[in-house]
């Protein structure tokens, strides 16, 4: 018989991260970004970021936390490269509270709610990415390429799921 | 007061939104002084974040060129031996075309000089290593390990042997961001070679590089080669870009065509790259040295296929045929490195054989001519008129 824990909505909420380990892992993140494509050109449909905010902002079950930290590391995203600056921070800001808020609300702990969360927020964020690119910045030239945009979705998935199971291990209970 | 409380989440998120959506106005509306892409305050975040990244990057590319390296100069190093052969005999016949334009841009400066065109020729180059890209695949942008302190400036053009790049974005004290030519933001002033149609060659959001500017045109096919034509002030002209592979309608921009272009350069495995630093209206001394060795080359050449046989390098089948006469006077006057060809005595010599018509002084007006002299006998008096 499957052992089933229990914990109580404050112990729920109360689940945080060392000051080192939130502010490297969204580091490390942006860092490997930048140079795994440098390894295979192909590895760019990647968003190590996405997973990292998503990851935070699930498992602190803050809405305002998780909106700072997709902000912040959205922006970090911007500055490496030409567009610019709150382009990736907007959408990542959406994509923290949306998860954050989710979060609370619904069981993270489980590997597949996890790979589904984690394959719906990247599609949302290529939606967003799109209005904002297309709307905001008035360029029409921009198009929403749905089977690149649902394979980086997939991709980010396999990827998230074992980087969730090593980040699962700095959790401190507060 | 309840109402904040109640609501103070999705209050932060608007107001962290709408924060962003006006620091994005401000950047798109607001053009820089000086033309720079970014505002200062921009560019100094900017700058901050690349310093920050940039160690990372430099060691990440220590560790990976280091390995590479090792194994391509020390461990592999099969089939070495027939790439230098190959290497030498392609050197050998780029000598052999080198040549053979010599000519053609010789002339080619005489007319633009007689036009009064200037071009402009690259005059200095920085080289630089690859360290790091922009991490996304909707940007293309690359950064490099030179900077400011390297005499690098922003919209310096930046290629390689094999073609245009991108230019320079960003100048930080020692990196710098590389827009690629691949970018959605990117644009560069192109030609059709063979058609010499000019156009606008820009980047695609898919990563794509392609020339939206021009109407149907049934001259232009799959192929041609694109250069750079040096209107933007940005790339020198002459400079390859890439080769027309597709032409399509463009959907977004109708009547225009979307004409795909392959760049001549891999864009996402470049490693090495040459930032123009500086152009000059004259080709640099080492350049016009080769020049002049290839024209003269080409002008030895010429000189070796319409005049054969008058040197001493040719070959010394002619030198019997010289030898064999006899009578031929050997002239103070001719130095002796020169040998004047004569002809090979006839078998069956007639009037018209050489040496048969006695010398002008002798002959008379509407007299008879000679019979062949060759055989000549001196008891026998001369022929009257």
């Amino acid at each position: 018989m499957a052992t089933r824990s229990y914990m109580s909505r404050r112990e729920v909420e109360q689940q945080g991260f060392s000051l080192g380990i939130a502010l490297l892992v969204p580091i490390g993140a942006i860092l490997l970004q930048v140079l795994l494509p440098r390894l295979h050109p192909a590895l760019a449909i990647l968003d190590l970021p996405l997973v990292i905010t998503l990851f935070f902002a699930v498992s602190r079950r803050s809405p305002i936390a998780g909106t700072i930290t997709g902000g912040t590391i959205g922006i970090l995203q911007d500055v490496l490269t030409s567009q610019p600056i709150g382009v990736n921070g907007m959408a990542k800001s959406v994509i923290g509270y949306a998860a954050a808020s989710l979060g609370s609300r619904i069981d993270v702990e489980n590997t597949g709610t996890r790979a589904i969360l984690t394959f719906g927020f990247s599609l949302l964020q290529s939606v967003l990415l799109y209005l904002i690119e297309r709307h905001l910045l008035g360029i029409r030239e921009f198009h929403l390429l749905w089977l690149h945009e649902l394979l980086r979705a997939l991709v980010n998935t396999l990827v998230a799921v074992p980087i969730y199971l090593v980040l699962d291990r700095f959790k401190r209970q507060d | 007061m309840e109402f904040i409380t109640r609501f103070k989440n999705a209050l932060v998120l608007i107001a962290i939104l709408l924060a962003q959506a006006i620091a994005l106005a401000v950047q798109v509306r607001t053009p820089a002084d000086d033309g720079a892409p970014d505002g200062r305050k921009v560019r100094l975040i900017r700058m901050w974040t690349t310093a920050t990244v940039t160690p990372f990057e430099r060691v990440a590319h220590a560790i990976g060129s280091g390995t590479r390296h090792g194994w391509s100069d020390y461990v592999d190093l099969r089939h070495v031996r027939q790439q230098n052969r190959d290497l030498q005999q392609q050197l050998t016949r780029m000598r052999i075309e080198q040549a053979a334009i010599a000519e053609d841009a010789l002339q080619g400066r005489r007319l633009q000089a007689l036009l009064n065109f200037r071009e402009r020729y690259v005059g200095s180059l920085v080289a630089a290593q690859v360290i790091g890209t922009s991490g996304s695949d909707q940007t293309h942008v690359l950064t490099i390990d030179k900077g400011w302190h390297d005499g690098l400036r922003p919209d310096m053009a930046v290629i390689t042997p094999d073609g245009i790049v991108g230019k320079l974005r960003d100048v930080f004290p020692d990196t710098s961001l590389v827009l690629e030519i691949n970018d959605q933001s990117s644009g560069a002033g192109v030609i059709l070679e063979s058609t010499r149609i000019r156009a606008i060659l820009r980047g695609t959001v898919a990563g794509r590089v392609q020339i939206g500017n021009l109407t149907a045109d049934s001259r232009i096919k799959p192929g041609e080669t694109v250069i750079t034509s040096g209107g933007d002030q940005v790339y020198p002209r002459g400079l390859p870009v890439g080769m027309v592979v597709n032409i399509a309608p463009d959907p977004d921009h109708q009547p225009y065509t979307a004409i795909a272009v392959r760049p001549a350069v891999d864009l996402d495995r470049v490693e090495e790259v040459l930032v123009i630093t500086g152009t000059q209206a004259d080709l640099t001394p080492g350049a016009q040295q080769d020049l002049s060795a290839a024209e003269a080359q080409h002008a030895a050449d010429l000189s070796a296929e319409r005049l054969p046989g008058i040197h001493d390098d040719q070959p010394p089948a002619a030198q019997p045929a010289a030898n064999a006469t006899p009578s031929a006077p050997s002239s103070p006057i001719v130095p002796a490195a020169v040998t004047v060809p004569h002809p090979v005595p006839a078998v069956h010599p007639d009037r018209f054989s050489p040496g048969s018509t006695p010398p002008a002084a002798e002959l008379t007006p509407g007299g008879k001519n000679s019979p062949p002299a060759t055989q000549p006998n001196p008891q026998q008096p001369p022929p009257q008129p």
